[in-house]
């Protein structure tokens, strides 16, 4: 549905993405991940055919976002960062100027007005001037212009930015909802929100894309060892040695000890659990577990791992121009 | 064209801020002053030539009463229309709201007309409020309403000029003030060059007095519709408006 291919831009001497490729399926919803300034809404905004790319293409539903803007536009949703709207306009005058631009009928008009409104929960705000309202609910208003004219892709920049919340969850409930029908792209900083809306996540940083797929395929990307931290109180003799010595064991790290305690980095093989093994070990051996808990096995762990990834590697890549 | 949309919004806009109606009120307001003091100077004026008609002043009513309040208007609209251009483009850009505009499916020239139509129809009904002087007139003495039409068709040609002015500079800028004082500047100029004609010769007097805004409307205020007038105000119409998309379809490139 959206195919993305050696995208770049720059904004004078500044490359703000290159080379960009990813491609996200009909249907899907893909979470773009990325510090500030990575990219993430430059890439929007050329998706959205607000602005061209200097090089590369992109392509939804088959219509290149240059050549066959129209098309293309005809096709998306957009709802761009901070959500800008008229705000001298009521809600629901708004959102039925966004349904006649979209070349929603007269007739139809007043009911799928009625519809997004309902959706986003802002039926109650129709009346009001949308500069009188609070950020949580123009940031609906945004996400309903978005849906206006069910389009087949949505783009939606920082849905959640700005909500409490029980909105937050509101609004990802709906965005899930849209799954199977609609393909959504969405930029977001809060990361459990990529493992609970999305299906696919894209990590880009300083313009580039770092790491893409589903999010247990980026676990095991990145993390290819299960890992195990525990610690021990009251330890005699090589605790590594003897943890070391547990089956599946791959590698064992002593970590900082404190107040007679002492901490391991234990890893395994990634689909063998060892945690039953290793709390035994420790109970025989009449050491106290104070502590054993696996790391390194969420999207968080991930995104810090690779991005600051990238960014230990700056100075080695500081000879060629950014 | 589906320049309706737009043209909508912009519509409610003007009327839903107060913008429409400030405009509306002083409009009307400083006009009304004009009407009124032209047509005590002209009524005393008729009454000196009836006390003594061997004066025997050139007493028509459209001569001394419509033209000078054609060309009274023609001053005011050159402070008020950078006023009613100058958020169309400029608002827009500050507010981000250009970025939704322009990715939903219409063509950068339909929302180009949308938006000068809109402050053209704005502008056409401010002119309307206005027919109530010559309807006072008419009241009181007979008038011809052909000279008044055509003056006002010249009202409508000028005022479309300006617009589509204010459009391209609050095109270029996303500060209002700018785009305001911009508008004002260009026009102003505009309205000035004709001047320096006096002092000119050969062809540059030829082309300062073409140039001149007030050298092609006052033939319609004496009931002349001239096609070199019509030609001028088309032409500065439609050049704007093509420099206008010019840089809109720029400000896609540069993001």
């Amino acid at each position: 549905m959206i195919q993305v291919d050696q995208l770049t831009k720059r904004y004078g001497p500044v490359t703000a993405i290159q080379d960009v490729s990813f491609s996200v399926e009909k249907g899907q919803i893909v979470g773009f991940l990325g510090p500030n300034g990575a990219g993430k809404s430059t890439t929007m905004k050329i998706l959205s055919c607000f602005m061209a790319a200097s090089g590369g293409t992109a392509r939804i539903a088959g219509f290149d976002v240059f050549a066959q803007s129209l098309e293309v536009r005809r096709r998306i949703g957009y709802l761009p960062e901070n959500a800008p709207l008229y705000h001298d306009l009521p809600v629901a005058v708004y959102l039925d100027f966004v349904a006649e631009i979209k070349g929603v009928s007269r007739g139809a008009r007043k009911a799928r007005v009625a519809d997004v409104m309902d959706r986003c929960f802002i039926t109650d705000m129709q009346r009001r001037l949308i500069g009188k309202l609070s950020k949580g609910y123009r940031q609906r208003v945004g996400l309903a212009q978005a849906l206006l004219g069910d389009p087949e892709v949505l783009i939606l920049d920082e849905p959640t930015i700005g909500l409490d919340p029980k909105q937050i969850s509101e609004i990802r409930s709906l965005i899930r909802s849209l799954a199977g029908q609609h393909t959504v792209i969405l930029s977001t900083h809060i990361l459990p929100e990529v493992s609970m809306v999305c299906d696919g996540v894209i990590i880009i940083n300083r313009g580039r894309i770092v790491a893409q797929g589903t999010e247990s395929e980026l676990v095991g990307q990145v993390f290819p060892t299960a890992r195990v931290e525990l610690r021990v109180a009251g330890a005699t003799g090589d605790v590594a040695a003897a943890l070391r010595a547990v089956p599946a064991v791959l590698d064992v790290q002593a970590r900082e000890s404190r107040d007679g305690t002492a901490a391991f980095l234990v890893e395994s093989a990634r689909e063998r659990d060892v945690r039953g093994e290793l709390v035994k070990l420790v109970t025989s051996r009449g050491w106290t577990l104070q502590e054993l808990h696996q790391v390194g096995m969420s999207l968080e762990e991930v995104f810090i791992r690779v991005v600051a990834g990238e960014d230990e590697q700056e100075p080695a890549a500081a000879g060629e121009p950014a | 064209m589906r320049w309706l949309p737009v043209f909508r919004k912009e519509m409610r806009l003007y009327f839903g801020s107060p913008v429409a109606y400030v405009v509306f009120t002083f409009f009307l307001l400083i006009s009304g002053w004009f009407f009124s003091q032209i047509f005590l100077f002209y009524s005393d004026a008729s009454m000196r030539s009836f006390m003594q008609p061997q004066f025997g002043q050139n007493l028509n009513i459209t001569e001394n009463v419509m033209r000078p309040l054609f060309t009274n208007m023609g001053v005011v609209l050159l402070f008020f229309i950078p006023m009613l251009t100058m958020r169309l483009f400029a608002e827009e850009k500050k507010s981000g709201t250009m970025e939704l505009l322009l990715t939903y499916p219409v063509r950068d020239g339909e929302i180009l007309v949308g938006k000068f139509l809109a402050a053209a129809a704005l502008y056409v009904v401010l002119l309307a409020l206005t027919l109530v002087y010559p309807a006072l007139v008419a009241y009181f003495t007979r008038v011809e309403w052909g000279p008044i039409l055509t003056g006002y068709l010249g009202l409508v040609l000028m005022g479309g000029t300006f617009l589509a002015v204010g459009l391209l500079v609050s095109s270029l800028t996303e500060n209002q003030i700018v785009a305001g004082f911009g508008t004002f500047g260009i026009l102003l100029l505009f309205w000035v060059i004709g001047w320096g004609a006096e002092f000119a010769g050969g062809t540059l007097r030829t082309v300062l007095q073409y140039l001149s805004v007030t050298e092609h409307i006052d033939t319609f205020s004496r009931g002349l519709i001239d096609t070199k007038d019509v030609v001028y105000h088309a032409s500065a119409i439609a050049l704007a408006l093509f420099l206008s998309l010019r840089s809109l379809e720029s400000k896609r490139w540069r993001g």
